[in-house]
């Protein structure tokens, strides 16, 4: 989003000679190539995740644990009356969930995994070969994401676009922003031009928080770095501390990758989209004709 | 472009990266050469490793309190034959370990050589590669000690542990499991020929007489049922080639992460 405008074209509009639309460069090169590659590794690295999850589908805190001590997740499959029913327990609950979660059909055929073939990557079990992929895209990840850091810095990105002003911080305006979000009313005109507060404190929260946040407890798994770097298993409380929260923190991307791309939809998918691959996006003006 | 073509170039890419998604997932991971580009980041993350490291950065040490109260008996419980079911019966006083290969001078330790030696005690964390982890106490015999007794020809760079479980049932004997470490892993003051865990005599099923410990390695590499280590330049002509009966099946012989 620079800020600087350089209206491409000024198409007026048939009917109304008052409303014309201007095109704003919103993306830069680095940020649409960064964004797409990172659709890329986010999704082979969540698809590989849920294969490495399936060899080992309990969740524990701590240094250690395995089968015998507490988990507070488990996905699994067990018999009821005679039937075999998938289930996912955490603490005192169990919710079943044959089909999708535990017990689901492979070719055909009813199997004891806990994510589907249609939610691993390869669809059928292959440990390795997940981890192959995990890894390799983990490294594309943290390039990608490095890349994009020493931009966003470099050009001023951050501070022009994402840094969140004093008075955008006040509780009403904050208040009204989740609103006009509640009533699906997003910023048009002017205002457009500009991310607003909540996509601010989104996008700080998933680039500063969320996607840190994976790369250490990732990091926290590895015996290597655990050496390397043994503050790691103090900072996260251990390896299966680090490798629960790994699995949170995914959770939580996985949320926000749905909240943006309805976002996306609803407000205006065409011009998001192209402003994400082209660079360029719309604003509509209601001023006279120059 | 006109708007028409460019929303058309959108949908076009959209529905094919999700056709892609959907159904060439798989055939991608079959794919020979996608697999060696996917692969070769295993080179990589070994590097990145080993200059984070250096050679002697320690594996976290835990306290007695730490242990945890189950460790899993993985992979093989008991190997089988008649060869060790007679070790077993004789309280391995038979059992002989063999170190040759690229050394000045082979050695043939039992049991109770090996326990005369300077032990190391350390409580570590083992980290399986399918996700679980458990804390135990392993004695053993530095393995640095045993090959420095040895001596090494200038040419070694690989230890492979031939082991007496098969854990995979072949008419070849490829099923037979082994595992190979480099000489920085070999030397490392962790690396340990463990034949007490827990303060008792290492049972069956972790691997009796003697396992390795590779601390900053995972779980996979901590060969259990030890004969015979063998000092190589390579191990491509070994089974698979790989270097150990898991990495022959695909998972990575740098088991660091």
């Amino acid at each position: 989003m620079n800020q600087e405008t350089r209206p491409l074209r000024s198409t007026p509009l048939q009917s109304t000679p008052r409303r014309r639309t201007i095109f704003i460069r919103r993306h830069t090169v680095v940020t649409r190539l960064s964004h797409w590659l990172n659709v890329v590794c986010l999704s082979f690295l969540i698809l590989s995740g849920l294969q490495i999850f399936n060899a080992y589908p309990r969740l524990h805190w701590g240094q250690y644990g395995m089968d015998s001590d507490p988990a507070f997740l488990t996905i699994g499959a067990s018999e009821n009356h005679g039937m075999p029913q998938g289930f996912v327990k955490t603490g005192s609950g169990t919710i079943p969930t044959t089909g999708v979660l535990g017990l689901s059909k492979v070719e055909g055929e009813w199997a004891s995994r806990a994510f589907p073939t249609w939610l691993t990557f390869p669809s059928y079990q292959d440990l390795a070969a997940g981890r192959n992929w995990h890894f390799f895209f983990a490294w594309v990840f943290v390039i990608n994401g490095l890349i994009y850091l020493g931009h966003g810095v470099l050009s001023g990105h951050f501070r022009r676009d994402l840094a969140v002003r004093r008075h955008e911080l006040a509780p009403r305006h904050i208040w009204r922003e989740i609103l006009d979000h509640a009533r699906l009313r997003f910023p048009a005109g002017e205002a457009a031009r500009h991310y607003n507060v909540l996509q601010k404190l989104t996008y700080i929260g998933v680039i500063a928080g969320l996607l840190p946040l994976m790369i250490l407890t990732g990091l926290t798994l590895s015996p290597g770095m655990d050496a390397a770097f043994p503050s790691l298993l103090d900072i996260f409380g251990g390896r299966q501390s680090a490798r629960s929260l790994h699995f949170i923190t995914a959770s939580l991307l996985v949320v926000f990758v749905i909240v943006h791309v309805a976002m996306v939809i609803l407000s205006g998918p065409w011009n998001n989209l192209r402003s994400m691959v082209t660079g360029r996006y719309a604003i509509r003006r209601k001023e006279p004709d120059a | 472009m006109t708007d028409l073509t460019r929303r058309r170039f959108l949908i076009g890419s959209a529905l094919g990266v999700s056709a892609l998604a959907l159904s060439g997932c798989d055939r991608l991971e079959q794919n020979p050469e996608v697999g060696g580009v996917i692969r070769s980041a295993e080179k990589l993350t070994m590097r990145a490793q080993r200059l984070l490291l250096g050679r002697d950065a320690l594996a976290r040490e835990f306290a007695e309190t730490d242990i945890s109260p189950a460790f899993r008996v993985n992979g093989t419980s008991a190997p089988d034959g008649e060869a060790y079911a007679q070790l077993v019966e004789g309280n391995f006083a038979n059992w002989r370990l063999k170190i040759d290969g690229l050394v000045d001078r082979p050695l043939e330790l039992s049991l109770a050589d090996l326990k005369k030696l300077p032990a190391r005690t350390q409580i570590t964390c083992h980290d399986c590669v399918e996700g679980w982890s458990a804390i135990a106490k392993w004695t053993g015999v530095p393995l640095g000690s045993l090959l420095a007794a040895t001596g090494l020809k200038p040419s070694a760079r690989f230890a492979v542990f031939h082991c007496a479980d098969e854990l995979e049932k072949t008419l070849d004997g490829s099923g037979r499991y082994y595992e190979s470490i480099d000489l920085i892993d070999a030397f490392h003051p962790q690396t340990i020929l463990a034949y007490r865990m827990n303060d008792r005599d290492l049972s069956v099923g972790h691997g009796a007489p003697l396992r390795l410990r590779v601390e900053r390695q995972l779980g996979y590499k901590q060969a259990k049922y030890i004969m015979h280590i063998e000092i190589v330049d390579s191990f491509a002509a070994l089974w698979g080639g790989k270097g150990g009966f898991w990495e022959d099946r695909g998972y990575e012989w740098y088991a660091g992460i």
